[in-house]
């Protein structure tokens, strides 16, 4: 299964920030459900969408040496929804950065309306700290494999 | 230099918004875990917004040191902190109120040295520094 709720960054500052998009569509399957007749992006696919772009930015900085978790949503609001055919922006702004973990701050918007706003704090999970031998990065989210998400748009606009 | 009462203030909003607690929660006394409810990620939570908020870097296990017992075996024996073990957290945490935990040294106790009041202690000596 491919986890991946961003569909392309737009930016992407090492160390500083990054700016990806997710494009929503009728063809997710939960949107018939979420809600029958009133189809809007779950809130807790945003906030995954935003923790993916920061946690993406987080890893990097370490070039992916240590395995992200998403550890605490000290804060997060929405204020508005987001429909099929949107457009939704996920700006994320690198907070803190250290061995321990990091931290981000998070808006996601559809043009210039502000849809949710997070901060998100991640935490580093190392095989020492666990008493595990190995940890299987395939597990984890935002990991080095969710940058194939930077490949998108190498491919061109499709046109000639 | 912030007075001992200005430190709390900020003190006092950052755990606000890191715990989720109400002002008036948030007294010198009040433990972290056991008043406040934190919990482990919490801690790493608090150092990111102190930094933040007073400007200052705080390294790792420098306000709340990890894995006390762990890095040497004679720090503790039968579940309480031994003499050198107490020795070793008033090093550790100059911060701390090691005497009102030296009378009752059980390992499980060591939470209860995280107050409020630690913090400003902490803050309070690293701002002057």
């Amino acid at each position: 299964m491919r986890w991946i709720w961003i569909d392309r960054f737009i930016e992407f500052e090492r160390g500083s920030h990054a700016k990806a998009i997710k494009n929503i569509t009728l063809a997710e399957e939960h949107l018939h459900d979420h809600f029958p007749g009133f189809p809007i992006m779950p809130g807790s696919l945003m906030l995954e969408g935003m923790a993916q772009t920061g946690g993406i930015l987080l890893g990097d900085v370490h070039n992916f040496e240590h395995v992200v978790i998403l550890a605490k949503v000290p804060k997060i609001e929405f204020h508005s929804w987001a429909t099929p055919g949107d457009t939704l922006t996920y700006s994320a702004k690198l907070i803190e950065a250290r061995a321990e973990g990091g931290m981000v701050e998070c808006t996601a918007k559809v043009g210039d309306r502000l849809v949710a706003e997070a901060e998100i704090v991640f935490a580093h999970v190392d095989p020492a700290s666990t008493g595990a031998a190995q940890i299987d990065q395939k597990s984890f989210v935002f990991t080095s494999r969710l940058l194939t998400v930077l490949d998108v748009g190498k491919a061109g606009s499709g046109g000639h | 230099m912030p007075t001992r009462d200005e430190i709390l203030d900020k003190v006092r909003d950052t755990l606000v918004d890191a715990l989720g607690v109400d002002e008036d929660e948030v007294t010198p006394q009040a433990r972290l875990s056991a008043d406040l409810g934190a919990e482990s990620i919490d801690f790493l939570d608090i150092v990111f917004r102190l930094e933040k908020s007073f400007n200052t870097k705080i390294p790792r296990g420098e306000l709340f040191p990890e894995n006390f017992s762990a890095a040497d075996a004679t720090l503790v024996a039968n579940g309480k902190v031994t003499e050198k073990g107490i020795e070793e957290l008033r090093t550790r945490m100059p911060h701390a109120d090691v005497d009102s935990f030296a009378k009752d040294p059980k390992v499980e106790n060591i939470p209860e040295l995280f107050t409020v009041n630690m913090i400003v202690n902490f803050l309070e000596k690293k701002l002057a520094s």
